[in-house]
């Protein structure tokens, strides 16, 4: 059994927090780049410029990239034979509290969804825990602005739709979303489960590497397909037209019951953030 | 074509400046996301003055990150626009010329541009800590209750934009789109 404060967690969610706003993951930075180097339209090559010169100044001055830091979407893998001293959900939302006002983040959470006043320290956290086989905890934290999150669909489709109805409804959330959620996007795709795991899925999908592809190969296949149409749509980096719409698509599925086909659609923008730290 | 513009922006050069343009803005502009505009409109209705004159200004759809010390402000790129759009029209009839922001209007607000000549221009979402850079001064008029969604004035220095739509019916996202797949087809 191996004991870990609540202060431990605490302070590692105050600097991921802080680090995950300013510094962009690799691949991300590099799916980019080579982005800009093949990308044939003039505007939406100097746009990529931009967005490039962007991360330097974020990552230089330490700033935030985007002035939405979003919500803190905070995962926890705890391993079952860690115990952890202190209040664990306490512990979280004082990491974020810490993080988002010592790092001079943006707060953009309400309290109350109708009501709508800003809680003014950004929490609580959007907290997703699971429990792992092992003694180590893994605290990942991904900042989600909402441009994107406000693109985002899901849908209960009918087992007979099949691969065909879950391609053309990736295809029309992104058709719809358009320049709104800042592309070239990362598109995150849940299938499978219930309403709400197809949903949990998408959104884990965003904190996988780009690099790596899907194990199972009909979906590995499924993700190029699905980045090469999205790529074809034409819709560009900020919606100007162009041949980088999306950076990378990335599927994660599981089982479902007989009668259902649940797909969802995570939409993340191109400051696709996360990082995580394990104890 | 890129364009050097400075506020205030008159009639005049929003007519001079088409879909697809790159401009270096200079100059005055207000920040407004949506619960300042709610505000102002309401004060529209009931006939009360605004915290500023719209006549011949640009509001700047954007919520800030605090400025860290020693800095004018924190990142600063542009929210989407559509949450603003039950709100443009009615301040564009005020004399409003331009907004900065990023995605898609409504028919009401393209039409309402056109008939009252003022323009939309692009900020490049995402380049928040770039666009933070080009602003040079700012400061909180209005609604400081509202935090990042207060009533900035800011001073801005080639602010780098693109024109999206312009007062003509100009869309750069239909457009741009489809100039790009006929060259690609080519
Ligand atoms: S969608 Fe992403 S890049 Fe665009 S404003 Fe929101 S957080 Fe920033």
């Amino acid at each position: 059994m191996k004991e870990i404060s609540a202060e431990d967690i605490t302070s590692v969610i105050r600097r991921l927090c802080m680090e995950a706003n300013s510094y962009l993951p690799d691949d991300i930075k590099g799916k980019i780049a080579t982005c800009r180097m093949t990308e044939t339209w003039n505007l939406a090559k100097n746009i990529l410029g931009v967005i490039e010169g962007n991360f330097s100044v974020a990552e230089n001055d330490f700033v935030p990239i985007c002035q939405d830091t979003g919500v803190a979407c905070v995962f926890l893998e705890i391993g079952q034979d860690v115990h952890i001293n202190g209040n664990l959900r306490e512990a979280v939302d004082e990491g974020v509290r810490q993080g988002y006002t010592d790092g001079y983040l943006r707060k953009s959470v309400v309290k109350d969804p109708l009501d709508r006043v800003n809680t003014g320290d950004n929490t609580p956290a959007m907290l997703y825990t699971e429990i792992v086989p092992g003694d180590e905890l893994k605290i990942t934290v991904a900042p989600k602005g909402f441009g994107s999150e406000n693109m985002s669909a899901i849908k209960m489709l009918k087992p007979s739709d099949g691969i065909e109805g879950v391609k053309k409804f990736i295809l029309e959330t992104v058709e719809n979303a358009g320049p709104n959620p800042c592309p070239p996007i990362v598109v995150g795709v849940g299938i499978g489960g219930t309403f709400d795991k197809a949903a949990l899925l998408a959104k884990k999908a965003l904190m996988r590497s780009t690099d790596v592809r899907n194990e199972d190969k009909l979906y590995a296949d499924l993700e190029e397909e699905m980045l090469e149409k999205i790529n074809a749509l034409g819709i560009g980096p900020q919606g100007v037209g162009g041949a980088t719409t999306a950076l990378a698509v990335n599927i994660e599925k599981m089982p479902t019951h007989i009668a259902g086909l649940p797909v969802a659609v995570n939409i993340n923008c191109h400051v696709a953030r996360h990082r995580s730290a394990v104890l | 074509m890129e364009k050097r513009i400075t506020t205030p922006l008159t009639a005049e050069k929003v007519k001079d400046l088409r879909t697809g343009d790159t401009v270096l803005l200079s100059g005055v502009i207000y920040t407004a996301r949506d619960a300042a505009h709610k505000r102002l409109c309401e004060l529209l209705e009931k006939g009360e003055k605004l915290p500023f004159d719209p006549k011949d200004q640009v509001i700047y759809y954007v919520g800030p990150a605090p400025a860290k010390p020693g800095k004018v402000i924190g990142s600063a790129g542009p929210t989407t626009s559509y949450r603003m759009d039950a709100y443009a029209p009615a301040l564009i009839r005020e004399g409003l010329k331009g907004m900065i922001g990023k995605g898609k209007r409504s028919d009401e607000v393209r039409e309402t541009m056109k008939e009252c000549t003022a323009v939309y221009f692009g900020a490049i979402g995402g380049a928040g800590a770039v666009l933070a850079n080009s602003i040079k001064k700012a400061e909180v008029i209005a609604y400081e209750d509202l935090g990042a969604e207060a009533i900035r004035r800011l001073e801005v220095e080639d602010m780098p934009l693109f024109v999206i739509m312009d007062c003509y019916g100009g869309n750069l996202y239909e457009s741009g789109r489809k100039e790009y797949l006929e060259s690609v087809k080519k």
